[in-house]
């Protein structure tokens, strides 16, 4: 008896998901935004809740877990409930998701851009919208540096001095041949490829050579590279491996936490990362980190004529997408919600103060953040910022290809020659998959 | 004398080899009380006064991205228990139907479960995904449907084998006595199953524990979560990579798998024994 | 309980598990295989294109490169495991003491789930290599051996558990009959425990042969298919198996979600293949018992 009992609410049990979620399809628009950068994610939460309570238009934020977003974007837009809000990444993103783009133009958001070189076009239509604008250089730590200008073995005297490779090469060097007299392990901390840092390298890093080449030919982009600026590549890679806190065949397996544990106790003056590291760089409750005023960034110089009028590489790589297959309802809501978020007050705040992020919005705040101020110092003063053309990169496979043949290299295990190769054959190969 | 000597110096090189074996569990309990530094300059040495963090990282793993871990934890815990029970109830009353009727469409069933034995699950994870989404099945209660039917091949395969070692005489004495089929399985059939029962379990049970592409697939992320799923949301993008907290939770994962195998330690060594033979 | 009493109870007993099974893996199966005929970006937009989806997959380097790998990993492993399960179910069924503690302690490793061993591995190995100043990732020949250490640890007590019932089960009598006939322990081996054993043998060996074979995330949490080399500007990762290779594949670019489909077909169809034949080959060597 007793066992009949349990398969019979065993089998009511499994019926009852079957009827439970069919009655819940509400009338009420509704917006799900699937965000891509795990750090903002508690914020984006709050945010989604203000305005919930504000409007009673439900928002819900659901992030992808780090190196999931193109997985989870691809089994939640076959589903009912599909993102009404997501992001790509830039041109290449775009082409993939295209057909699930919904176009902006005349919208209220879109009119919220500073620049119309923030949205990203296919043609005649508006498909996405940046809505954080970032920037990377090598950051460093003034007041290490300041101990090496003013120490005797210096050839170079002051920051202003550095403005091409060449001196930022001597720099280099003459701190890794005194890290005992500094105080420190190595001028720059540890170039790690693992998946959590490698990203530094194979893509942004490598965004310097498709710079200069897209630039030299005056481009946009290209479905085949000429690796023009291979060379200079392979400069700025040598001084990373050989003057840093690590032995090059170490970095297989370092993370960006160790690297950013070496310049948050002082251990390596150099650290190529951009202004979405700020909070984690910055003094902590155990007395760990700098202060606001040690930090700096510079360029980063790749031995190019000409470079001592480069900025800092500024760009973005999160485009908001609204998804052109939602119903009509849900599509306005998703547009009012974006629309409160740049222009409101609780939005703008949030933008700039919460998440720290530089919006190209109108009503956008300015974000408290050192590492952006110095940034808008470089453009002040009439700096060329570089722009992130690794958006143009034809896939994650390519970025991957050249990111092992970077770490094989490191390690003495594969040539600068499989570099070469995975920059120039590998995009061939990869553009012409993509875009069959 | 030589013959004890012999089995006391093979005990001592076993205890041995288990020590060593056992090493890698010890190393992650031991980091997961150290920092993040430390933990990659030196992960064989244990914490002293400056690396010693106590229960941070615990703390940490389990506040972590505004998403409770209990809940993960109470979610994980929720459907892999519902889920064996179903595979187990459903499946061991279907194979014995199978095995008995034996007809086409029996043996058609029971071949196709073999088959499924040897699918790989990357085949089948774009349309089960769509398909329990149609369905609604993206919760905790209709994932149930979705491992009873994805595990069903290897639980319909194993409780066959060992049907057909049950002698029909004990069947046909109780239906003398009058019994209809369903007071006949749950009455005679189902005991004497006991030993392929707990080795199921134990297979499905870990299975289901430790699965991860299937619920992140399946489950709807705007609301669920599952140990593994929570683990991997440790790995932050820009690379905030949290190898402290995800020690942790790896060491809290393992406890309840553990304790389970404690707990019926016995049944489950008999158990894998009574499978083995007979599948 | 007859047959036609009992044939009519086919929704209490089977149909539960049946629509199920159906949801779970019958349709999802045959829809797989339709859209490995399709070009698709989510399985609600297919697009139909025949065969050209299976024509790359064989012009793909990468993807011949895992399966020889695969192949190569499954081999070794399937060896490794068996022998030592079977050596360690050897001795401690020979009467040695603590042998339950022993038992206890080899099936440990088997309650951790994958992704879960890549990780403790993983610390495990970058902790060992570092004083040699390499890593699991800069050398296919570590990886590959990281990952055979990784699933024997793994599997080695399961499979012991299986070696143990079966060594238990053969009768004394034949160990007494070889006895007396004078045969030395290793005829005695030759010719009574393996024999008796081929169950057992046969059963471990399929386990551990589709283990291997479909092997994915151990495989993604240890190595990531690192180290990758150029070959004519594909970058061809030598440590990834097949399971990982059509994994990435799915998410390469917007025209290869088919070709992974297509890839996973294949795959299995190379499962099933390796499956049947060694069951057919071990089945054979089974004596009547």
């Amino acid at each position: 008896m007793l066992k009949k009992i349990l398969v019979l609410s065993l089998a009511a049990l499994m019926l009852l998901p079957l009827f439970t979620a069919c009655g819940k399809k509400a009338d009420t628009p509704s917006v799900y935004y699937l965000n891509f950068k795990p750090e903002q994610d508690t914020q984006w939460k709050a945010l989604a809740k203000v305005y919930s309570d504000k409007t009673g238009v439900p928002v819900t934020v659901v992030t992808a877990a780090a190196g999931n977003y193109e997985q989870t974007l691809t089994s939640e837009m076959d589903k009912k409930d599909a993102p009404t809000l997501f992001q790509v990444n830039g041109p290449v993103g775009l082409a993939n998701w295209k057909d699930y783009c919904y176009d902006f133009s005349g919208s209220k958001v879109l009119n919220e851009l500073t620049s119309p070189d923030f949205a990203l076009t296919d043609g005649e239509k508006t498909l996405g919208i940046a809505y954080v604008l970032e920037t990377y250089g090598i950051i460093y730590n003034e007041t290490l540096l300041n101990k090496y200008f003013n120490s005797d073995f210096s050839t170079v005297k002051s920051v202003e001095e550095i403005n091409n490779f060449e001196a930022l090469n001597t720099v280099a060097t003459e701190i890794q041949a005194n890290k005992g007299a500094l105080g420190v392990d190595g001028a720059f901390t540890s170039a790690g490829m693992d998946t959590t840092s490698d990203w530094r390298f194979k893509t942004h890093l490598a965004n310097m050579p498709i710079y200069y080449e897209y630039k030299a030919k005056n481009i946009t982009s290209t479905d085949e590279i000429e690796g023009m600026y291979l060379e200079n590549y392979k400069k700025v890679w040598d001084m990373y491996i050989n003057n840093s806190t690590v032995s090059p065949t170490s970095l297989a397996s370092r993370s960006v936490a160790d690297a950013e544990s070496e310049f948050k106790r002082g251990r390596a003056v150099f650290y190529q990362n951009g202004t979405w590291v700020y909070d984690s760089l910055k003094k902590d409750a155990s007395g760990e980190g700098l202060e606001d005023s040690e930090f700096g960034v510079l360029p980063i110089y790749i031995g190019v004529s000409g470079e001592e009028e480069q900025g800092l590489c500024t760009g973005s790589e999160n485009y908001w997408c609204v998804n052109a297959k939602a119903s009509e309802a849900d599509i306005l809501a998703t547009l009012d919600f974006l629309y409160w978020v740049v222009t409101s007050e609780e939005g703008t705040a949030a933008l700039a103060y919460e998440m720290g992020f530089v919006s190209p919005f109108k009503s956008a705040k300015p974000a408290a953040n050192p590492l952006v101020d110095i940034a808008n110092g470089y453009i002040m003063s009439g700096k060329t910022p570089v722009s992130w053309n690794f958006a143009t990169i034809p896939s994650e496979n390519w970025k991957n290809g050249v990111g092992t043949a970077l770490t094989q290299y490191a390690a003495g295990k594969g040539d600068w020659k499989s570099v070469e190769s995975a920059f120039v054959d590998g995009w061939k190969k990869e553009y012409a998959a993509a875009n069959k | 004398m030589r013959k004890t000597f012999s089995k006391t110096l093979t005990t001592v090189i076993m205890s041995v080899i288990s020590a060593v074996y056992l090493t890698p569990i010890l190393i992650v309990i031991i980091n997961s009380l150290k920092t993040k530094t430390a933990i990659s300059a030196s992960p064989f040495s244990l914490p002293d006064a400056g690396t010693f963090v106590g229960l941070d990282n615990y703390t940490r793993g389990i506040n972590f991205g505004g998403y409770p871990f209990l809940l993960s934890a109470l979610y994980s815990l929720m459907i892999t228990v519902l889920s064996t029970l179903a595979i187990l109830l459903f499946t061991s009353m279907a194979a014995w139907y199978i095995t008995r009727v034996d007809n086409l469409l029996c043996r058609s069933i029971y071949y196709l479960c073999v088959f499924s034995m040897i699918v790989p699950f990357q085949m089948v994870m774009f349309t089960l995904s769509k398909v329990a989404d149609t369905l609604n099945l993206g919760n905790p209660l209709g994932i149930v449907i979705i491992y009873l039917g994805f595990g069903a091949g290897l639980a319909i395969f194993m409780f066959c084998g060992f049907v057909k070692s049950i002698p029909r005489e004990i069947e046909e004495a109780a239906t003398i006595d009058g019994c209809g089929a369903i007071r006949t399985f749950f009455g005679i059939v189902l005991p004497v199953m006991k030993p392929t029962l707990i080795s199921v379990c134990i297979l499905e049970t870990m299975w289901i524990w430790n699965d991860f592409l299937l619920p992140f697939l399946v489950l709807d992320i705007k609301e669920y979560r599952t140990i593994p799923i929570h683990i991997q949301y440790l790995n932050g993008s820009y690379g905030q990579s949290d190898i402290g907290a995800i020690m942790a939770l790896i060491v809290l994962s393992v406890i309840p798998i553990v304790i389970f195998y404690f707990t019926c330690q016995k049944h489950i060594i008999k158990g894998i024994m009574a499978g083995a033979v007979k599948g | 309980m007859n047959k036609r009493q009992l044939s009519k109870y086919f929704p209490v007993f089977v149909l539960p598990a049946f629509a199920a099974f159906c949801i779970g893996f019958v349709y999802p199966f045959f829809r797989g295989i339709y859209l490995s005929f399709c070009a698709f970006r989510t399985t609600s937009d297919a697009k139909w294109v025949g065969l050209s989806n299976y024509a790359q997959v064989f012009r793909d380097g990468g993807f011949l490169y895992s399966f020889v790998f695969t192949a190569l990993f499954t081999l070794v492993s399937v060896l490794a495991i068996n022998l030592i399960a079977f050596t360690v179910a050897h001795i401690l069924t020979s009467g040695i003491r603590g042998a339950n503690v022993f038992r206890t302690v080899f099936f440990m490793p088997n309650l951790i789930g994958g992704v879960i061993l890549g990780y403790i591995w993983q610390v495990i190995f970058d902790g060992i290599l570092q004083n040699y100043g390499t890593n699991i990732k800069l050398d296919s020949r570590l990886g590959f051996a990281g990952l055979v250490i990784l699933l024997c640890w793994q599997q080695i007590g399961y499979m012991m558990i299986i070696y143990i019932s079966g060594l238990n089960s053969i009768p004394d009598h034949l160990y007494e009959a070889a006895k007396v006939d004078g045969a030395t322990k290793w005829q005695t081996l030759r010719s009574v425990t393996l024999p008796m054993m081929m169950p057992s043998i046969t059963i471990c060996t399929f386990l551990t042969l589709t283990n291997s074979f479909k092997l994915f995330d151990q495989n993604l949490a240890l190595t990531a298919g690192e180290p990758g080399v150029q070959v004519a500007g594909e970058t061809v990762y030598q440590t990834e198996m097949l399971a990982l290779n059509i994994y990435n594949t799915f998410y390469q670019n917007m025209n290869t979600r088919g070709v992974g489909q297509a890839k996973a077909v294949v795959f299995f169809l190379i499962v099933a293949a390796v499956g049947l034949v060694q069951l057919y080959l071990t089945r054979s060597k089974e004596v009547e018992q």
